[in-house]
Parts: C-alpha cells; structure tokens; sequence
C-alpha cells in the first residue's frame, strides 16, 4: 500500500533542470539547519573575538601584562584567619589556597550543621505533636522567606552587638561569647590529635568492610549478624587506643582574659561565625522541606505492610521509609549544598576572607583582573562539579536497583 | 400475649455526653499533644522553651520598647528596641539616594509595580494583554524614575535607590529572563549540535558559579570588553547580570516541563504540518509553562530574594541604603532593629508570593488527580 502511495501519480517530482537551484538549497533541511548553525555560533564568535580584542586593547593601555606569571609574586596582605599560616610575603598562589581553605571549611561545617537541623525540623514537621509540627512549620516559612544576604548581616549585626570581652557572656567560665566572637576551650596542639583522625578514618572503612561482610555472609548462609555494636565499638576504641598510645595528652587551651582580649583556647571570629549560622539556617529550612516531601512520598501501603509483616519502629524507617525517602531527597540536596557552596561568596558582605573576597583584593592589587576572575570561577565551577559528582555517586547507591 | 408488654422503653433516657476526655479540648489536646510518653515530654520542652523565650521578647521588642524619638539618647536610655531608627531612617531606607522631594515618584512606582503584581495573582486576567499592561507599567515607572519628561525632574539611574529599586530589578529579571530561558530551554534541546552544545555550555557554567561572580563580571569585566569610551550605566549592568542567571536556573525548569510533554503532542502537531515556531508557540509552550509554574514561582521568590546582591556591588537597593542609613554614627547602634526591620519588609513580600504559589499548585493539580 504504501509503496503505490508513493509513486502514484499525484506526487510532485521535482521540477527537472532546477534541482540546485536557490530555493531548492534553501529548503533542504540538512543545508538549512547548517546555516543556522553557523550563522549563531559565527555571531556568536565574532562578537567573543570583538569583546577580547577590546580588553586586550584596554589592558596594553594600561600596561597590564598578561598571563598567570603574577601568582608567584609576592602578595602583600593579609588574610584576617585561615587554616594554613599566610603572611603578606606569601605569594599569591598560596593566597588563593588560603582562602579556598576558609571557603571549604566554613561550606562543610554549614553543611554538616543544616543537614542535621534540615533533617530534624523535616520529621519535625510531619510530627503528631501539633505544637512541634508548627514551631517547625515556622521556623521554615521565616527562614526561607527572607533573603540569605539580610539573614547574614543580621547574624552579623547580632554578634558584634555583643558586650565585649571585659563583660563577656560566659558559659560556666570555659567559653565566652563576646563581640570579637566564640572562644572555646581546645585541646593543646600534639601530633597525637591528627593520628586520631587517621585511626577514626581507618576504623570507618574497616567498619563498612565488617557490614559489606555481614551482609554478604547472610546471603549466603541466612544467619543474621549484628555487627551494630562491634562497629560502634570499633569507631570509638580506634581513636581512643591512639590517644592512649601518644600517651594521653589531657592538656587543653582554655581561654583566659588578659587586657583587652581572650588569651588561648580557639576563637571563631564573629564573621565565620556569622556566615556559618546565614548559611546553615537559611539552607536548613530547605533540607527540611526536601525531607518532608521524600518522607511523604513514600506510600502508606508501605509503611503498613511493613507493619503487617511485624518489623519493629526502627526496622520500619530504617529499611522501608528511609531507602525510599533518600531517593527523593538525594538530587534537590545535592543541588542545595551546591547553592550553599556558592553562596559562601556573600562572606565578602561580612568580611569573612572567602575566595570571592580575597579575589577582589588580588584584582586590586595585582590588576590581572581577567585571569583571576578566570581563576576564581574555575575554582567555583570545580567544587561545585565536585559535589554533584559525589551526590550522583551517593544517588547511585540509593536509586532502585532493577535486577 | 398480653400486647401491654413492651421490651422497648416507652421513654428515652437522655444522651449521655461522651467521656470527658474523649470529646472538645481535652480531646483535642490528648490527640495533638499528649498522645503518647514520648510527646507529652516534646510539649513539655517546647513550651519550655517558649516560655523562656516569649515573654522577654515581647517585653523587648513591645513593652520597653522606643517607638517615636528623634533623639537616639532616648532609645539608648531604653532597655527595649528602638523602633524609631527606622521612623527616622524610613525615607533613606525605602528610597535611597533619590532626591527627597521627588520621593512621592518613588511612592507611586511602588504603587504601580504592586498593583500590577496583585492584578497578575487573579487567574481571570491571565491574557496577551496582561503582558501588554506589564509593558505599560514597567514604561510608567521607568518615566517615574528616571524623570525628564513631563515636567518631572531628571533622575540619573545613579540616583536611584530603595524599594522602587529593589522592585524594578526584580520586574526587569523576570520580565527579560522569562523569554531567554524559554529559548535556552529550547536550544537545549534542540536537534541541531552547535546551538544545543552553546546553550548546555551557559547553563551549566551560570549555574556553577555564586551570583556574585556573575555580578561582578557585569560590573566590573564588562566595561573592560567594550570598546574605549561606551559605557552602560550600571544599574543596567546589574540588571543584565541577573537576568544572565535567573534566564539560566528557569530554563532548566522550562526544560523540565518541555520534557514532560507526551511524544504524542510534539508529534501530533508534526502530523498536521506545523512549522516548528508554530508547534512550539501553539502546542508544546503552553502546556509546558503550565506544568512548571509552581516550579517558576519558586525561582521567582528566589529571584527576589536575590536582588538584595546588588547591594556588594554597590547599588542602592533596599538592603544597601539601610547599610548607608547606618553610616549616621547617631543610629549606628540600633543597626539590629533597623535590619530586623527590612527583615521583616522581605519576608512579607516573599511569604505572600510563596502563599499564591501554593495556592496555584493546588489550583493546577485539580482535575490531575493521579
């Protein structure tokens, strides 16, 4: 059928002898769809080429040398606090790392800080504690529906408000709140601590082995292992065993009042604490609403068959709601902690010396403004690529597995 | 039998209530919040905290609190919030740098912009000429703002400041991102190679990286690449800045809802000839804004809120001229009520938009019961 269809007699042959003439060419799809295509990415081009070409002309005016030769020359500032030692004599590389660092460790710790508060408030929320389910209802309509720049310079506004160290709020003698900040007791530096760190790391992929092992052997065998309690034992006795093997250091910094200011113990300045509490409180309120929504998307029939075949409260959320609800959470989160990540940035409103905020200070001062913005949003690009890439890895462990 | 006998009462007993404490408050109560061990110890703890907390704010921020002073020893003297920082401050904060006799233009492109925003919330005049009306305002307050005409006295954009700011920034991303995140969106996924791989590669980079950045590009970089001698004002080049990322995080919401449109649709409208502008225009667009609207309102809320970045790069919207009220070493103490103030000022604006959004979820979902 179809094939008389196609050569009968009212199909138009193309008219002979103008088969390349203008029209055809311009109806053929493929010649079409290619001169579109040039056309845009040659505007497109030629308008990238007009724009440097300009900023070449302006930088030769200035004098400007190019290139990124400029990050080995020394930088000649400081940089407020910072995980690594910078003096102004450090280059300007090690300027850049300095600030990273700063933006890396305030970025985890408001994550690690608005995950849990997110995850609390979101089981908050569908409490059947009417009072509780609307204390959190609140707190997440207050703290999303504001601006996370004003919640900031609020914080901010907040802590420098406070009285100062000669009239420091104290909490039992130890740690003191004042206007230059948090100061808390901290155990004395000793090469004990960071091996206590390595031992937790250890003991952590030895206690994912034991589960993986566990859980392989009841497969095959059908016995159940508790290994719970080993693994909890193995995580607490690691650390501890290292710190005993150092030979227990027990000396601890604690912050005393000497002229003006605190002496010892560890200070968070007002503008990292600030930044932490924008950027975990703001992003809490979003967990909490992502978490909500992945606890509610699992169906009622599961969680009452899981009741019909008797599993315990806790058997109920670990193995029929949480592997479902992590599958809805997983990507918005991700896509949260990127935000967050990013939003670091607003330290620059506070002071906080952020990588935004060191940036400027190196256009400033070394005026290579094209390659360290280049550098700045390569480095954003990067962590923020880094992070989606470990939530698809955690995505990948979560999602459905269809055998 | 004799028919006297009877099993059934002649007269009813009267209804007995249910037991006390399965009916009205005390129902109430044991149900939402004494339900079981476990809660009763969670409503113990917050009212609590509650009472902790509760009564010394409103002591604070009612009682003792200092409304209308134009002295600030008086406020200092107070143990409460001073409100009259922002009595005081209100025009710097709400109108900026703005010319202080011109300021009723700033009230009326206030006026203008809300207006036309509760306008749009009414689903009955949802039409072409709302956009047309949203043209018309948005000329109205630009007039307004920037004077010249009319009598009115010139304003330079350099001028500008305070709430018509903020308010017109947010107008202008929505209005001018709306259209480019559709062809974004489109351009994603387009067939043809160069145009898709060009739209993946700048929304995936605007996407990567903070706002700010992309600010400061606008402002700073910006006149770096133009030719020697043209400038764009930069209030404009704030405004291009937002645009670029609002455009780019509301184009893959668009795409979303492009993808959520059955094969049968695009295929449908292929079948009875239509051209690709008009199979986009007629068919696939309508449908797919309509899907992903409570996801744009979203984006939008969050567009707002994201105004307040073009205070770091140094206009005045409402955040940056209560920073620059707070220059006056007089106020500078009472920062904390004047921020609680604008605090409060962006909550009422977003948490009204986040309310509507809600309401057209439901109002879409309706019918679509799955």
């Amino acid at each position: 059928m179809a094939e008389t269809l196609n050569v009968g007699p009212n199909r138009r042959q193309p008219p002979k002898g103008s088969r390349l003439g203008l029209t055809e060419i311009w109806n053929n799809v493929g010649f079409r769809n290619l001169a579109y295509q040039v056309l845009v990415v040659g505007s497109v081009l030629a308008l990238a080429v007009f724009m440097v070409s300009n900023a070449q002309d302006a930088m030769e005016r200035r004098g400007i040398s190019t290139g990124f030769g400029f990050l080995f020359q020394e930088a000649g500032f400081d940089i407020g606090e910072g995980l690594i030692a910078f003096q102004s004599t450090d280059s300007f590389l090690r300027a850049y790392a300095t600030a990273v660092l700063n933006t890396l460790k305030v970025s985890v710790l408001a994550i690690v800080f608005a995950t849990l508060l997110g995850v609390m408030l979101g089981i908050a929320r569908l409490s059947s504690n009417i009072l509780i389910a609307k204390l959190s209802s609140a707190y997440v309509e207050v703290f999303r529906n504001t601006p996370q720049l004003v919640q900031i310079i609020f914080w901010y506004t907040v802590i420098t408000q406070l009285p100062p160290p000669k009239q420091a709020l104290s909490m039992m003698d130890v740690a003191f709140l004042t206007n230059r900040g948090f100061i808390v007791p901290w155990p004395a530096d000793n090469p004990a601590y960071s091996w206590m760190v390595v031992a937790f790391a250890v003991a952590c992929i030895a206690a994912v082995m034991l589960l993986r092992w566990a859980d392989a052997r009841r497969r095959v065998t059908g016995q159940r292992m508790r290994v719970f309690w080993l693994n909890a034992a193995l995580l607490v006795v690691a650390p501890l065993a290292t710190w005993i093997a150092f030979g227990a250091p027990t000396e601890v910094s604690v912050p005393e009042l000497k002229g003006f200011n605190f002496v010892g113990g560890l200070a968070l300045s007002p503008e990292f604490l600030a930044l932490l509490l924008g950027l975990s409180l703001y992003i809490a309120a979003f967990i909490a609403e992502i978490v909500r929504s992945g606890i509610q998307s699992v169906g009622k029939g599961q969680i009452e068959a899981a009741r019909a075949i008797s599993l315990t409260r806790g058997d109920t959320y670990r193995k029929i709601i949480l592997p479902q609800a992590l599958r809805v959470i997983v990507p918005p989160a991700g896509a949260q902690y990127v935000s967050l990540v990013k939003n670091s940035s607003l330290g620059v409103a506070i002071g906080y010396p952020e990588l935004f905020n060191v940036n400027n200070t190196i256009i400033t001062l070394s005026g290579h403004t094209v390659e360290a913005i280049g550098m700045m949003m390569a480095i954003y690009l990067s962590i923020a690529f880094a992070i989606a890439a470990i939530i698809n890895l955690y995505n990948r462990a979560v999602q459905i597995k269809e055998r | 039998m004799s028919a006297s006998i009877s099993f059934a009462t002649p007269k009813s007993t009267p209804r007995r209530p249910p037991p006390a404490l399965e009916a009205g408050v005390l129902l109430w109560l044991r149900r939402n919040l004494f339900s079981s061990a476990y809660n009763t110890v969670l409503t113990v703890l917050a009212l609590w905290a509650l009472f902790v907390t509760i009564p010394d704010f409103i002591v604070w921020a009612f009682i003792e609190a200092v409304w209308w002073t134009d002295d600030p020893q008086a406020c200092r003297d107070a143990s409460g919030a001073c409100w009259a920082v922002v009595v005081e401050k209100h025009r710097v904060m709400l109108f900026g740098t703005f010319p202080y006799e011109e300021h009723w233009r700033g009230v009326i492109a206030i006026a203008l912009i809300v207006g036309m925003a509760i306008a749009s919330a009414f689903k009955r005049l949802w039409s072409y000429w709302l956009f047309v009306a949203w043209l018309g305002v948005t000329a109205a307050v630009l007039v307004l703002l920037l004077g010249g005409v009319f009598g009115l006295t010139p304003t330079g954009t350099h001028q500008w400041g305070g709430l018509p700011l903020t308010l017109l920034m947010f107008v202008g991303t929505v209005v001018g991102g709306m259209p480019l995140a559709v062809f974004l969106a489109l351009g994603r996924r387009s067939r043809l190679p160069a145009i898709k791989a060009m739209c993946v590669g700048f929304i995936e980079i605007v996407r990567g990286v903070p706002l700010i950045t992309v600010l400061f590009m606008a402002s700073l970089m910006f006149p770096l690449f133009m030719p020697e001698g043209v400038t764009i004002n930069k209030f404009l080049r704030a405004q291009i800045g937002m645009i670029l990322f609002f455009a780019a995080y509301a184009a893959e919401i668009v795409r979303g809802g492009l993808q959520a449109i059955p094969r049968g649709q695009y295929e449908a409208a292929d079948a009875i000839g239509l051209s690709y502008w008009q199979k986009t225009n007629r068919i696939i667009l309508p449908q797919a804004l309509r899907i992903v609207l409570p996801a744009l309102m979203n984006d939008i809320i969050r567009a707002f809120k994201n105004t307040t970045f073009v205070s770091i790069i140094g206009l005045f919207d409402v955040l940056g001229a209560t920073a620059t009220a707070l220059e006056d070493p007089l106020w500078v103490l009472f920062a904390l009520e004047a921020y609680t103030f604008i605090f409060v000022l962006y909550f009422v604006f977003c948490f009204s938009m986040s309310k509507y959004s809600e309401h057209v979820e439901r109002d879409l979902s309706k019918g679509r019961n799955l």
